[in-house]
């Protein structure tokens, strides 16, 4: 495979059904329509484009994607320009049957729904801290001055690593999940720069151990009862840092769009705060952040249609959330919608490890907000942009405060 | 409405989200890795049989199962 592909220069879409592309400009923009046309006429479609992709518009075509871990393989989750050979393991998203379960395993206590309570203060004390920032100037840029920092800092403090480096991870974030579609050798370089700087970390702790999640990857034993690779521990880390950063600010920072342009459901979320678990849950069916990649590695028959290995999956559960087949008036946001099986943080074995960290942090993000600034509305003067390709959410979110 | 009805969590099933946890806290409990089970038989208090239908309605894995005795 050649790895230097250059980046080619996009070639816009005009013809959905046979020649798709996430990173056009009008999916960037607003997917959603683009889905809804798809879904009504063909549960599944193909492009030719980043060398052959698959797109599932339905739940149920996402979901037996999503459970058959046998014809599509995790091993890429992204889908891009290029195919290394040896994709970048970032355990246990990249994990397939049977070393999922105790990669999958390790993660999961410091992420239970507990957990999550003990470190619930500090992230309260984080929005506040920002709010402080900026609520006396009548205007913000949420996306850059609120929603990106909430997730960065508590994932920091989770791992143990410096708050104030946030700005170097958001930049590795960028290089690997946007530009690493296109250009694999800025992807490589952040994914070095990432791994060296882990590496850093992993050394202060074997002479200073500490109470944090490194050191407790570092201390874990893998399933023979030997302690984890180091290039385990380093690929573990790369992935909660890459998985819990955009996620988190493009949930928060779509919710509050939302709420800035749709005052009837700001006020009543105000007016009734335990209505706040509904409205998230809402929240996440309807602008879901996060869509992953699957490898085709067997011939399958998915809601009728043959897909074939050599080709990619682009996993929309995005798209899969807007089924009417599956959630009436799906094109509508219910914030008290009380049956929502949504799959925004996927389905199966896969489901996200940080799906209890990014819950909290939604709910205390807006509440905080709405606490302080229960009044707020697009600029009018400002433009609102998105995110490109596997997670999206607002990058630039200009509000009027009162 | 049935005299009684009680609850159960199918292991292979459940991935975790919690839920059901989160809409029912008083029928479930979550094991170290996250992942559900009933509390107790699974028996459902008259009080709470709304709660147990709204977690069933939620499970995204439909790993929940209702039964009326």
């Amino acid at each position: 495979m050649n790895e230097h592909v250059p980046a080619n220069k996009h070639v816009p879409v005009t013809d959905w059904f046979n020649d798709f592309d996430h990173t056009d400009p009008q999916w960037t923009e607003n997917p959603f329509p683009i889905w809804d046309e798809l879904r009504s006429k063909c549960p599944v479609v193909h492009t030719d484009r980043f060398l052959g992709v698959y797109l599932p518009t339905t739940y149920e075509a996402v979901k037996q994607i999503a459970y058959d871990t046998e014809s599509f393989s995790s091993r890429r989750v992204v889908v891009r320009n290029v195919r290394p050979e040896n994709p970048l393991p970032t355990p246990p998203i990249t994990t397939d049957p049977p070393h999922h379960k105790p990669a999958k395993q390790l993660l999961l206590p410091p992420f239970t729904p507990d957990a999550m309570k003990k470190l619930e203060p500090r992230v309260r004390a984080i929005c506040n801290e920002l709010i402080d920032e900026f609520i006396k100037d009548g205007k913000v840029d949420a996306a850059a001055s609120y929603t990106k920092h909430i997730p960065t800092r508590a994932i920091a403090h989770m791992l143990g690593i410096p708050e104030k480096d946030g700005d170097l991870f958001v930049k590795w974030i960028h290089e690997i999940l946007e530009l690493g579609i296109t250009d694999n050798d800025t992807l490589i370089r952040a994914a070095n720069e990432m791994t060296e700087y882990f590496e850093g970390h992993i050394e202060a702790r074997k002479a200073h151990p500490t109470q944090d999640l490194i050191s407790d990857l570092m201390n874990a034993k893998g399933p023979d009862g030997q302690p984890l690779s180091d290039a385990h521990v380093l690929g573990s880390l790369r992935l909660l840092l890459i998985a819990g950063i955009d996620t988190t600010w493009s949930a928060i920072g779509s919710s509050l769009w939302h709420l800035a342009k749709t005052p009837s459901d700001r006020k009543r979320l105000v007016a009734e705060p335990e209505i706040m678990p509904f409205a998230i849950e809402e929240f996440l069916r309807a602008y879901s952040p996060v869509t992953m990649a699957r490898e085709v590695m067997k011939e399958a028959t998915v809601s009728g249609c043959p897909v074939k290995p050599g080709n990619m999956v682009l996993l929309s559960f995005p798209a899969a959330n807007r089924d009417p087949a599956m959630f009436p008036d799906a094109d509508k946001v219910i914030i008290d919608r009380k049956e929502n099986r949504h799959a925004a943080f996927g389905l199966g074995i896969h489901r996200c490890v940080g799906s209890n960290l990014a819950r909290m942090e939604m709910t205390v993000a807006l509440e905080e907000w709405l606490k302080r600034i229960p009044d707020f509305s697009l600029d009018p003067a400002g433009i609102v942009t998105w995110s490109e390709g596997t997670v999206r959410g607002p990058r630039q979110l200009p509000l009027l405060l009162g | 409405m049935p005299a009684k009805i009680r609850l159960r969590v199918d292991p292979d099933k459940c991935q975790g989200h919690s839920r059901c946890k989160a809409l029912a806290p008083e029928l479930f409990e979550l094991d170290e890795f996250g992942n559900a089970h009933e509390i107790g038989d699974g028996t459902v208090p008259e009080a709470l049989v709304e709660k147990a239908y709204l977690a069933k309605s939620n499970c995204p894995e439909l790993a929940i199962d209702i039964i009326e005795e």
